[in-house]
Formats: structure tokens, sequence, C-alpha cells
């Protein structure tokens, strides 16, 4: 019954054990960190094979009796049992390569600490039984991330990137946490099964219940990178490639759409939740994929193409509860995980090179990276037979069978722009001549760093297929629309054809539109409304509570007093036990009233 | 026991004055007291409750005047709190420059009239020990204090004393308002008699007690004096004043003017809803546009103080025991941020934003601990600031259906909004301070070293109180019920 508490705590102990004692021994602390990540892959391993609904002891949190009462508990289910081996089995993968990609970084124990940090509070948010609960490990993730993204510090974007994260993040827990309240208020409990069967009587107040679900899934949209607050994921990519590809692509940022399954109930009981959950998800696939196909750094790409596809898994939670986002979480994992694990073996092999017109021709000097990152773009990009192919038809079916048109045409826009975007980058890295000297001396990774890529190009092969997904995932259907597939087979060689055509050895970019080459103006738009609020409040309150409301009013009424007057003769003598004396004296009139006077 | 406790800051005082080495008596003095303090914890009977360890000698019968002291749960954690803080502000106390003794005499004088405030059941001396307290704070910041010293005192001087004098009149106000033969400072007897108060005089009492306490403890609109005051104080003396002295007007308001004024509390309740949320956005907005990290940290105490007001505010468990432990934790992390800007201070000459930067490189133990104490300021979770405003957003909210919102609920609303300010200013602030690259000035700074003790102290009991808040919602549970269902 302990096995929950082993998986979850495991990597606690491990950033609790490397942050007190083995600062200095760095390997060692790398050491503890991938057998702390090994125990709870183990033990999500093992935990497969438990009934669903198993039991295991709660602790108790903040219990104030019947009013009020928070447990960390566990739930053992179908959902959390698939998200966990994503999470620890990609995890252990991204520690083992982070050996090889950290091994001379100074910060590697803190590095290392970070990851594990992070193994802890995302194992937390899969477990969790209650809305409180998830919220706590939400904000831990929200930590981790904090310290991950801004590892190298003492480099001005990558702190100012990790605040842009967090604080960004929060304005989404700030919907988040409201709709739990108002949630609790009406249903008197921050439990999923208790508030799955208030679901009846919430959907009484259809207005409401709208509301409540929406502001929860505002704490989707912050964590997961929708628009408006998608603007903080394009930034962390300032983290080192293995926390983009773990964190930033992989596990946590998913975490929005692993809540809105949780609580598909409250998603399925409202059509109004269901039709803004939708829409921000379509706009957001559509909207970063346009963007991914005009930028030229090689991870900002790939944190495109991940906004564009936690789009395409949000818009699924939202038009279909409890369906095809989880397919298509589960299978994006693996290949977005590969394709950053990729990248960044291209960056190490480059020397940190990370502009993808100073590359090249990259194909022959770095075989297995190549066929690896082939790999993942074919199975991103919906070539038939990989993983994606399965997942993101089912989203695009889903769409058809809802009635969503437009959701429907967008959803097959945004797989003819990733097969663009992704060709494009794979043309200009791998194919053509190389151009810069860098990209000439490219070099293979370690083992450490290749074998997790095979072993994830394996699985985004195969991740597709009911054999694999359906031991872990409820799938869809059984049988594939034709006419859907067909389609998207369509937009697939459309895509990749089209790229091949403009960008097949070019040395520059043969399509420049600015609009999407600056993220269509929203990081300026952001910045020009934060100084002209935020900034602009802040330094009037600043300075009026400083020349007016002290300096003016405070000072002003109390020169006025009488009291003050003997106050500012002492003052002005300089006299500061004249005014403790003036303290004392008040206080001995007072004794003396109440000794002397009568009542 | 109590006695003690407030006995032993009081001699060490003495003796040091006469004569013995100042730092380590006083350093023993609080340490000793710490564990006294531990005793009284375990000593305390929870199942039993009520006042323990009840001490008292007749000084007037004839006006029931009595030297009482008394502990609950709530006292309890408020001596706690005092102790830790003690302890921690005298430790990293800097060099003396000037009279040495008189500095730790005053100190110590502090952290004994905070104690004895705490630990009285008798109104008068309630208010007297918090007195006691107040007059050595002046004498820090106006003589060992920095910048504009004689300012910042002066100014702290008349606020505070216009405070204690509101509080005193409405003390004496609630005092006069029973009837003859029921007059007595004794707090037990009159929280057991609260429904005699003349029911004519009872808002007045309130809105004069709601002021003195209010000012003395930062609420807007009168909180000017408090980060001024905090940025030229000298670090021990911000740290037991923001962390510890300031949470006698929260605790006066809990034990002395919900018990025996609750319909009057209910009534003003929309006046404090607006005060306390021009503590969180209109302070909070300030502290972003501070451009000094003492500076900063003292409008966000101020701010913070927004919360414990908005628990307070709920009139139900949940939320009043949310800010009883807000109190407990908020004095815990305000006095280990202070403590290590008074470090970053001792070793650069100055605070400002823009003359600072990236001193995490050279001193990566100091910039981690700032970083610690950061979070448990704007309440992330595994330290006791997270639980307390759970229990303070859960407590706010349940005044209402939230279709529509209650104004309660829009108050809580607003507070939730507080958290996205508090991570603009406190990460910016981190990231000013120590992150980013480095100026030439500051590559051959000197990381901290034993003084990371103290710090990793008060986090520690911080992060004890975010992993299992049960243990101090234990002792503060049953006072907070009392409130409510006498």
């Amino acid at each position: 019954m302990a096995l929950p508490w082993i998986i979850l705590l495991t990597p606690l102990l491990s950033a609790a054990f490397i942050t007190l004692f083995t600062q200095r021994l760095r390997n060692f602390s790398a050491m503890i960190s991938v057998a702390a990540c090994l125990v709870s892959f183990v033990g999500v391993c093992v935990l497969h094979f438990w009934p669903n609904g198993s039991p295991t002891a709660a602790m108790g949190w903040l219990d104030l009796g019947p009013v009020f009462s928070v447990s960390i508990g566990f739930t053992v289910d179908r959902l959390s049992k698939a998200m966990l081996f994503v999470v620890t089995g990609v995890g252990l993968l991204i520690h083992i390569y982070s050996l090889g990609y950290m091994e001379d970084d100074a910060g590697k124990s803190r590095y290392f600490a970070g990851l594990s940090l992070f193994m802890f509070s995302m194992i937390g948010i899969v477990f969790a039984d209650n809305f409180v609960m998830m919220f706590i490990f939400w904000e831990l993730v929200g930590v981790s991330s904090y310290i991950l993204i801004g590892h190298w510090f003492d480099k001005p974007a990558p702190p100012a990137a990790a605040n842009k994260a967090f604080i960004t993040n929060r304005i989404g827990d700030f919907g988040f946490m409201l709709g739990i309240l108002m949630l609790w208020v009406s249903t008197g409990t921050v439990y999923f099964t208790g508030l799955k069967s208030a679901v009846p009587a919430l959907a009484g107040n259809p207005g409401f219940l709208a509301v409540a679900t929406v502001l929860v899934f505002c704490g989707a949209v912050g964590k997961s990178a929708q628009f408006p607050l998608h603007v903080w994921l394009p930034d962390a990519m300032e983290g080192p490639t293995p926390v983009s590809a773990l964190i930033h692509a992989a596990t946590m940022v998913a975490a929005g759409v692993y809540m809105l399954s949780r609580v598909y109930f409250l998603v399925a009981a409202s059509p109004a939740a269901q039709a803004v959950i939708g829409a921000i998800g379509i706009t957001t696939a559509v909207g970063a994929a346009l963007m991914a196909t005009q930028q030229n750094d090689i991870k900002r790409i790939l944190a495109y193409s991940t906004l564009s596809q936690l789009g395409y898994m949000i818009c699924a939670a939202g038009i279909a509860p409890n369906g095809p986002a989880m397919y298509h979480l589960f299978t994006h994992a693996f290949f977005k995980a590969l394709l950053f694990l990729g990248a960044g073996a291209v960056i190490y092999g480059t020397h940190h090179e990370q502009d993808i017109w100073k590359m090249g021709g990259l194909k022959n000097r770095l075989p297995s990276t190549f066929l690896t990152f082939l790999v993942g773009t074919l199975a991103l990009t919906g070539c038939p037979g990989l993983s994606g192919f399965f997942s993101k038809d089912a989203i695009i079916s889903a769409a058809r069978e809802g009635g969503h048109p437009f959701i429907f045409a967008l959803a097959l826009a945004t797989a003819f722009l990733t097969s663009f975007y992704m060709f494009r980058l794979m043309v200009v890295v791998f194919w053509g001549h190389t151009r810069t000297e860098h990209a000439r001396d490219g070099h293979q990774p370690p083992a450490v760093m290749t074998i997790p890529l095979w072993i994830l190009a394996i699985a985004s092969i195969i991740a597709g297929y009911g054999f694999f997904a359906g031991r872990f995932l409820t799938l869809p259907k059984e049988h594939m629309d034709m006419g859907v597939a067909s389609l998207s087979i369509l937009v697939f060689l459309a895509g990749g054809g089209l790229a091949w055509y403009f960008y097949n050895g070019r040395d520059s970019d043969p399509i420049v539109i600015p609009l999407l080459a600056n993220r269509f103006y929203l990081d300026e738009l952001y910045h020009t409304l934060i100084a002209l609020t935020q900034d602009l409040a802040a330094s009037l309150s600043a300075t009026f509570d400083r020349w007016i409301l002290d300096g003016a009013i405070v000072r002003g009424l109390s020169s006025a007093a009488w009291i003050t007057g003997f106050v500012l003769r002492f003052l002005q003598l300089g006299n500061l036990q004249a005014y403790a004396f003036l303290f004392g004296g008040g206080f001995v009139i007072l004794i003396y009233y109440f000794l002397f006077s009568k009542p | 026991m109590l006695l003690f406790l407030i006995l032993i800051p009081i001699l060490a005082a003495a003796a040091i004055l006469l004569g013995a080495p100042a730092r380590c008596t006083a350093n023993g003095a609080a340490r000793i007291n710490l564990l006294l303090t531990l005793l009284a914890l375990v000593r305390y009977h929870c199942a039993q409750g009520g006042y323990q360890e009840t001490l008292s000698f007749a000084i007037l019968p004839e006006w029931h005047l009595q030297f009482f002291l008394g502990v609950d749960g709530l006292s309890l954690v408020m001596l706690l709190l005092t102790a830790l803080v003690t302890v921690a502000a005298l430790w990293v106390a800097p060099p003396v420059q000037g009279n040495e003794r008189a500095y730790f005499a005053s100190l110590l004088f502090i952290s004994a009239g905070a104690i004895g405030a705490f630990a009285s059941l008798d109104l008068f001396f309630f208010y007297a020990f918090h007195e006691l307290a107040l007059i050595p704070t002046f004498l820090l910041i106006g003589i060992w204090g920095s910048g504009d010293r004689q300012a910042a005192a002066w100014k702290i001087t008349v606020y505070l004393a216009m405070g204690s004098f509101i509080l005193l009149l409405g003390l004496v106000g609630l005092y006069l308002s029973f009837p003859v033969d029921h007059r007595t400072f004794d707090i037990t007897v009159l929280q057991q008699q609260a429904a005699l108060v003349n029911p004519g005089s009872r808002n007045a009492i309130y809105l004069t007690l709601l002021a003195g306490f209010g000012i003395l403890i930062s609420l807007f609109p009168f909180h000017t004096w408090a980060p001024t005051a905090y940025a030229s104080a000298p670090t021990p003396a911000a740290m037991l004043h923001a962390g510890v002295l300031k949470k006698f007007g929260l605790y006066g308001l809990l034990r002395v003017a919900l018990p025996l004024l609750p319909d009057s509390a209910r009534h003003y309740s929309g006046l404090l809803l607006v005060l306390l949320v021009g503590n969180i956005i209109y302070v909070g907005l300030a502290t972003i546009g501070q451009k000094r990290l003492d500076m900063m940290l003292g409008y966000s105490s101020v701010m913070h103080m927004g919360y414990i007001f908005l628990g307070i505010a709920s009139f139900n468990i949940i939320g009043t025991t949310g800010a009883a432990l807000l109190m407990f934790a908020h004095g815990l992390s305000i006095a280990a941020l202070f403590a290590i800007a008074g470090q970053v201070r001792e070793r650069t000459g100055t605070l400002t934003f823009t003359e600072l930067g990236g001193l995490a490189k050279p001193m990566p133990v100091l910039g981690f601990i700032f970083g610690l104490a950061a979070f448990a300021s704007i309440g992330l979770p595994g330290f006791a600031n997270f639980a307390s405003e759970i229990l303070v957003f859960f407590g706010a909210f349940k005044n209402g259906t939230a279709s529509p919102f209650s104004y309660t609920q829009i108050a809580t609303l607003l507070a939730l909004w507080g958290l996205v300010i508090s991570a603009v200013y406190m990460l910016r602030g981190y990231r000013a301070v120590f992150h980013g690259e480095i100026d030439e000035r500051w590559t051959g700074l000197k990381d901290i070293t034993t003084l990371r003790w103290p710090v990793i102290l008060l986090l520690a009991v911080l992060m004890l109180g975010g992993f299992f808040p049960g243990i101090f919602v234990h002792l503060l549970k049953p006072v907070v019920a009392e409130l409510f269902h006498p």
C-alpha cells in the first residue's frame, strides 16, 4: 500500500539530499537523481498491475474538521497510470541524457536537484485526488520550472525568461484558484469524486458551472501555455535543452490537458465551457503553427510546435471530453521529447549553435541524430503508420463527428502547417551544404545521449498502436475514418512537398513574413500593456504613497495636531531621550489616572 | 514559567547594562528563552484547552487590576514566534557602532515586551508591555539606524504614539462600557461577560480599537510609517518589529476586539474589506514601484497584513485560523528576508536594485536562502505561508454563494490577484539582486558562513508548518472556535 508514497517521495528525498549534502560532489548528485527517477519508474511499472481504485493511506494535511479538510491522497486509475508512465518513463530517459548534456556544467548538482524536485511535483499532480492537492503540486512544478529555466542565472536572458514563466503561470493560477473556490462554495468539496457526484446539482445553474469551469481551465491556459498566456513558453527555451524536452514539451505543459481530463465531467456538463476551451485550443494550434513557420532558432521552432500541439490537445479536451486529448498527449510526449533531445544533440554537436541557417548538411555528420530526428518529424507531422498520425486523426475525426466544421478545417490547416515547418527545419538543418565552421566540425554525441534518442524513436513509432497505447488508455475507436485519414495524408504530403520546394538548397529564408516572425507582435503588445497599466500604476502608487499620502496628508494632519507640536519641538532639539520620555510620560499619566481618580 | 520568559530578557538586559558581555549574554538569554518556550509548548494540554500556566498577583483589587499571565494555543504560537525571531535577530546583529550595551539591552527589551504582551491576560499589562517594547524600537532606529534615521524615527514615533493613544482610548472606553460592578481588566472574565458591553457605545469602541490596532499593524492608509522605518532600522530591530511586534495589533484584534465586540466587528466588516484591499492592491502596486530591496521588503510586509485582515474579516473558523497561522508564518518569513537583506547591505553598502545584480555567483548560499525566503513570502507550497493563505482564501470565500459574488468574495478575488502582484515584485527583486550579470565590484564578495543558521532555523520552522500545518492548526483551532461558538 506504500507504493504510491515511494513513487512520490523518492524524488523529493533525492532533491533534498542533493541540496543538503552533495552540492560539491557533482557526479554523485547526478547519480542520486537518476537512481531516484529509476525507483519511481519501476514503482510506476509495478503500480500498472494494481487494480484501479486501489486505496492508499492518505495523509491529512489541513484538517479543520467537517468544515474544511484537505489531505494528500492518491488516485490510482487508468488515467493516472498512463500519465505516470509518460512522466517517469520520458523523465528517466531525459535524466540519463542529461548525464551527457550537462556533464561539465558547474551547476550540475543544482540542475539534478531541480529535475528531482520537478519529478516529485509532477507525480504529485498526477496522483492528486483533490483540487487543493493538485494546486499545491501545480505551484511546485511552477517553482521547479522557474529554477530550471533560470539555471544559467548569471546570464541576462534566462532569469528574465524564468520570471516571465512564473508570473504568467500565476495569472493562470489566479483563475484556477477562483474556480476551485467557486466549486467548493457551491458543492462543499474539493475532492474529484465528490465533485463528480455533485455535477447534476451544478448543472442546474449552467451559467455558474460555465464560469467556474472556464476559471478552472485558466489554470490549464497558464500551465499548458494556451493563447493568450502562451508567451512564456518560447522564452522558456533559455533553459537547458533536456529541461525543454522534459518540462516544456513532454510533461509539465501537458499538465493542463491532464487536469482537464481529470475533471472531464465538469467540461462535459457545460456546453458553454466546451465552446470556450475548444476555441482557445484551436486558436493556439493555428496561431502557433503560423509563428513556427518563420522562426530560425531550432529550439524555438520546436517550442512553437509544442504550443500548437498543446492547442490540439486542449481543443480535444474541450470538444470531446474524456476523448482523444490524452491519446495525443501520450504520443506527443515521446516524439516531442525525441525532437528536443535531437535538437539538443545537434546543438551539442555544433558548439552550441541554435540558428538553423548556420547549420546545414548535418545528415552525414550526425547520422544517428539525423535518423532519430527524422522519425520524430515523421511522427509529429502525421506520416501514416507513426504514432502522431493516429492520435492527430483521432482529434480531427472528433471535430468532424462533434459537428465543429470550423475546428475541423483549422485542425487540418494546422496539420498542413506542421508538416511545412518541420520539413523546413529538416531540410535547412540536415540537407544542403554546411554553412558555418561549427556545422563543419559537427560531431556525434556520446552514447548516454544517443541511446535515449533511439529508445524514444522506437516509442514514437509504436506509441500510437493499440498494443502499446491500448495498455494505458482507452483509445477512441478501432476503425479510423478513411475520409479524414486521406485528407490528413494529403495535407502531410502537401506541407512536406512545399517545404522541400521552397527550402531545398537555400542559404537564407526565401519567405519573409514579419508579422509571423515577430509572433504577431504579441510580446510587444503585452510589454506595452504592462508598462501602461501595471508599471504605471506601480510607480504612481509608489509616488503617491511617498509624496501625497505620507508627505502631504499625513504630515499635514499630524502637524495640525497639537500633540505633534510637542514632539516636533523635541525633534528639533534632536533629543531622542526626550521623546522616549514623552512616551513614558504619557504612560505615567495614564497610571496616575487609574490609580488616583475615583470611578 | 511565563514569568521566567519575561524576566530572563529583562534580567539579561540589566546584566548587560551593568557590565556583562553584551553579545553573548543577549544570545544566551534568547536561546534559553527559546528552549523554555518549547518546554511550555510541550507542557500545554491541548485536550484540556483554555488558559494554562496561569499566574496572578493582585495589584489593585478594588479596580480588579492584577498582574495576570496565562497562555492558550494562540498565545503559545505567538510566543514561539517571538522566541524564534529573537534568537535569529540577536544572532545576526552586526558589529555595533557606539554603545553596544544599550543596543543589545534595547533588543532584549523589545523581546520581553512582546512576550509580556502575548502572555498577559490582563488588559492593562497587555497594553503596557507593548509600550515597553515600542520605546526601545524608537531608540534603535533613532540612534543606530541608517539613512535618514532621525526622520524615520520621528515618523514611527508620531505614528505609533498616536496609534497607541487611540488604542488606549479604546481600551479605556471598553473598560468603562461595562456596568460598574462588572468592570475588570481580566481578559478571561471580560470574554465571559462580553454580552454586558453597553450596546450604545459598542460600535464607537470597536472603531477606536480598529483604528488604534490598525495603525500599529500598518493598515491602509495608516501604513506609511512602516517601510521607511524598516528601511532605516538596524537589521535586528526591523526583524523584531516587522516579525513580532507588529503582530501585537492583530493579536489584540483576535484576543480583545473580536471576542468582546463581535457584532460591531461584523457591522464594520465592509470598512475593513475596503481597507484590506487597499493593503493588498494599492500597497502591492507601490511595492512593485520600489527601487531598493529594503523598501520593497518593508512595503511587502505591509501588503501581507491585508491577507491577515482578510482572514479576520471572514468571521469563520477557517479564515480566522488561517489569519492566526499567517501571523506566525509572515513573522518568520519577513524576519528571514530582513536578515538576508542586512547581510547584503553589510557586504555591498547598498540595496539599490540598479547597483546590484548577479550576487548569487559569489554568494550561492545567500542567494539560495533568499530564494527560499522569497518563495515562502509569496506563498508557495512547502511553507506555512501557503497553508495559511489557503485557509484565508477558503474562509473568506465561504461568505456568500458566488452567484453573484458577495463583497467578501470580491475582496478575496482581489486578494488572489495580489498573489500575482507579490510574485512580480519578489521575483523582480530577487533577479535584480542575485541574478543576471555581475558588476565587477561584487565579484570578490564572501558568502554567508555561520550566520546562515539563524535564517535556516526560521526557514526550517516555516517548512515544518508548510508540510505539517496540523501541528499549529491543532493549537490555534480551539482558540478560534471559541470566538464563533462561545
